[in-house]
């Protein structure tokens, strides 16, 4: 098959639950066809290498979203000149892609920025972890000197915040230039929370493989684990047991529902309005202990495996959630409209970090961030598998881009998730959860998942011995770190806090 | 100066000095109840101040004299001004100089101390706090003169002593300009003791911090003078609110029955402040830090108002 009129011929992944299509294309063709996926309008999903050394080469692969489905190319670059086209012109979440896939397995893009993005000079520059030859090795840990950019003039000062806060948040390290309290720049470093899970997952069997996904981020660990099933379900050529697909909705729903209400908690809280935190963490709480009640985590994780999901609903559950959906539809709609009239929230929230369309656009935004501003990415219904083509979500999207529209879409985005639970619940058939899965030799498979950040992506292969030879978890955040740099941009300083918080990106998902 | 004045003196400044905490825990109590969570016990602050004086004290490398210096400077200059305010009797040691203007000055001298210490380290955090605290603070102070001026144009005098006299002695009228005063008070009363909507005492967010943001370096003792004297200054503006807007029961003569029954009132009316303020604290959100001047703005343009309105209406026979 050929898309975009490029001269690649790709070949269909059987048994995937969306459609795949893969192809081998040397330096030149992956070039010309990411270019035509940009003049296109789509989007790169996912850049990451692998060792084939002893077969082919070191592998680059880049995975692309087109209308027909995820498309696939792979590079083989020879060991002793290991380069691949530099995709950050093209898409610029692209740059630090390639810079961890530099980190990670030694092939280089041959241009853009070269500094190292997931080493923090705590490995020397001739390690990489990724190569199936690389022995276990210690390393002290030392300081950087990481080349920030500097801004000129007379009057601009730069702040260094962070890895460590004053409260209890994921490491991230932001330089602002500044001009008094107007952001000229910002520039983030992070990688502070590397701990090698692609490394780790090498050599796990797929049951185990699927415990790990499930803790790459742990906020959207149902994703991540049905991302994750997906791939390892292609891999052993097995199908979803039709129960199993709609729990697994219903579980990824509930878990969307559980984030944005603590994302708009703590939007409250931001500008210092603790009511809508204790409000919004009044509901979550409720919620999260319904999870823990009936299916027995908070955060539902372990309950997705490969081949189905190891908790199952009854009737009693069934009512229990349609009970706590309805009340927590009430007070969401009055808080709601709290936020709404509050004069104070409001002008805090209106034209804050804004992100135009055109903006969103150019640097590739997806997910919650992406759509607010009208960025109308959602793999629920741009390739819905089962059963969320019976289902059909309705897209929010709003135009602004700015806090506000990031704190809509959250609000718009509870509603549909709360018709979609009810949805499941009425429509969820009885049946087995869950089938006996067994892994293959050799085989590829992927999973692409729309968590509540955005769309999760998995790609897995098997060794010889049907353990995992190459797992690659790829977080939306890895596309909307980016959005955060420009969002900030003619900000203040003290807006920052607020800013990051509505886009609320993942810091572990992108240092694995 | 008469012994009873002495006394009483020294008794105000102990009282200010040990019930100051217990305000700022009762304000955090009333705001955790109208936030629906459990609160922590009144006596909080306590602990606190008791935790860091028993903590190490750590200082940056290159610390001046002039940091270690400034939290007793602060703190002294709070328990001075929280001395001169009348708030029990009248009739103290110090009323021949508890002059309005001395006051606002003593306020600014601990703000340039803290601001300066806060620059000294050198840290990005601790110049950005400086920085804001010095813009909340040229636009306050101003406003905060002009509410003293209204209030010393009914008797004639800057003194606090006999502001609070006249106007606790006065029959019961309604000076318009008093009103307007005690509106553009509580403003700047707000931004002055870095409360919600102008600052955020609670939070975390080293970005947005503004007074917190120049004492992030401190620790141990210094830290728990800085944390009493910013209790102290809380308590200080609300006597100062109390005394000159709702002076009733406050004791004139300066016997004990009658301090007594000072003490009582103001008890309660320090419980009715708290109250109302941490209403305040919920209900609003924090304002971005260039609303503050239009905030502070507003202050000063109500104190002004209402001297016009003392001298233009309330000036006939």
């Amino acid at each position: 098959m050929l898309f975009l009129d490029q001269p690649i011929e790709f070949t269909r992944l059987a048994g995937s639950a969306f459609p795949v299509y893969t192809a081998r294309a040397g330096f030149e063709e992956m070039n010309e066809f990411a270019c035509a996926v940009r003049e296109a309008g789509r989007r790169l999903v996912a850049l990451w290498g692998g060792d084939e050394r002893e077969a082919r080469g070191i592998a680059v692969h880049a995975a692309f979203d087109l209308p027909e489905g995820l498309v696939c190319i792979t590079l083989f670059c020879p060991d002793d000149a290991p380069f691949f086209p530099d995709f950050s012109g093209l898409f610029p979440a692209a740059g630090r892609m390639q810079r961890a896939l530099r980190d990670m397995t030694g092939a280089k893009p041959q241009g853009g920025d070269v500094r190292p993005w997931l080493r923090h000079a705590n490995w020397p520059d001739n390690y990489f972890p990724l190569r199936s030859s690389t022995p276990d090795e210690r390393f002290e840990a030392r300081n950087e000197n990481y080349p920030f950019v500097r801004v000129g003039g007379d009057g601009v000062h730069e702040i260094a915040v962070g890895p460590i806060h004053a409260g209890i948040i994921e490491p991230g390290h932001f330089r602002f230039s500044v001009m008094g309290e107007s952001v000229l720049r910002l520039e983030e470093r992070l990688g502070w929370k590397h701990k090698g899970i692609e490394r780790r997952f090498a050599g796990m069997s797929l049951a185990e493989g699927v415990r790990l996904a499930g803790r790459v981020s742990g906020d959207s660990t149902v994703a991540y684990a049905c991302a994750y099933s997906q791939a390892a379900e292609t891999v052993c050529s097995v199908d979803l047991p039709s129960r199993a697909a709609w729990l697994r909705a219903l579980f990824l729903e509930r878990e969307r529902i559980a984030n944005h209400l603590g994302d708009l908690g703590y939007l409250g809280n931001d500008v210092a309005l603790s009511f809508g935190l204790m409000q919004f963490m009044r509901i979550k709480e409720d919620w999260l202990r319904l999870n823990a009640r009936l299916f027995g985590h908070r955060f539902m994780m372990d309950c997705v495996v490969p081949g189905g999901v190891t908790a199952d609903l009854d009737e009693a559950g069934v009512k229990e959630i349609a009970g706590q959906c309805q009340a927590a539809e009430r007070d969401i709609h009055h808080l709601k409209h709290v936020y709404e009239e509050h004069a104070g929230l409001q002008d805090r929230f209106l034209t804050t970090g804004r992100i135009t369309p055109e903006l969103a656009r150019q640097l590739g935004g997806v997910g919650i961030a992406g759509r607010a501003s009208g960025q109308r990415w959602d793999l629920r219904s741009d390739h819905p598998v089962f059963p969320y083509d019976d289902l059909k979500p309705a897209l929010a999207v709003e135009l602004h881009g700015d806090v506000a529209a990031r704190a809509r879409i959250r609000f718009s985005e509870i509603d549909e998730s709360l018709r979609l639970i009810r949805d499941v619940l009425r429509a969820m058939p009885p049946g087995e959860i869950r089938t006996a899965a067994r892994s293959e030799p050799c085989k590829q498979g992927f999973g692409w998942i729309e968590g509540w950040r955005g769309d999760i992506f998995i790609a897995l292969e098997t060794g010889e011995d049907g353990k995992i030879r190459r797992c690659h978890p790829r977080d939306p955040s890895w596309q909307n770190w980016p959005l955060l740099e420009h969002a900030i941009i003619d900000n203040i300083v003290p807006d920052f806090p607020l800013i990051n918080k509505s886009f609320n990106l993942s810091y572990a998902g992108v240092d694995l | 100066m008469t012994f009873t004045a002495l006394f009483t003196q020294l008794f105000a400044l102990f009282l200010a000095a040990l019930l100051a905490p217990a305000l700022t825990g009762w304000v955090n109590q009333c705001r955790a109840w109208l936030q629906n969570r459990s609160a922590p016990p009144l006596l909080m602050p306590y602990y606190t101040l008791h935790k860091l004086f028993h903590k190490e004290v750590l200082l940056a490398h290159n610390a001046s004299s002039l940091f270690r210096a400034a939290p007793y400077i602060v703190f002294s200059c709070m328990a001075l001004a929280a001395a001169i305010v009348p708030t029990l009797s009248t009739d103290l040691a110090f009323s021949p100089a508890a002059d309005a203007i001395a006051l606002v000055g003593l306020f600014s001298l601990a703000r340039v101390f803290i601001a300066l210490a806060g620059m000294d380290v050198g840290t990005a955090f601790g110049s950005l706090g400086a920085r804001r605290e010095m813009l909340i603070g040229f636009l306050a102070e101003p406003a905060l003169l002009m509410v003293f001026f209204a209030a010393s144009l009914i008797s004639q005098s800057t003194s606090l002593s006999t502001i609070v006299e006249t106007l606790g002695q006065r029959e019961f009228t309604i000076y318009p300009s008093l009103a307007f005063s005690a509106v553009a008070f509580a403003m700047v009363a707000l931004a002055e003791t870095a409360r919600i909507p102008v600052d955020n005492p609670a939070t975390h967010l080293e970005l947005t911090m503004i007074h917190e943001a120049m004492i992030l370096e401190y620790s141990g003792r210094h830290l728990a003078l800085i944390e009493w004297a910013g209790s102290l200054k809380l308590f200080t503006y609300f006597c100062l609110g109390i005394a000159l807007f709702f002076p009733v029961g406050i004791s004139l003569a300066g016997t004990p029955l009658s301090i007594a029954q000072a003490g009582f009132f103001m008890t309660l009316k320090l419980a009715a402040g708290g109250f109302l303020l941490a209403l305040v604290e919920t209900l609003s959100a924090k304002m971005r830090i260039f609303r503050a001047p239009e905030f502070l703005g507003t202050a000063f343009m109500l104190a002004v108002l209402a001297m016009l309105v003392r001298l233009l209406l309330e000036t006939g026979p």
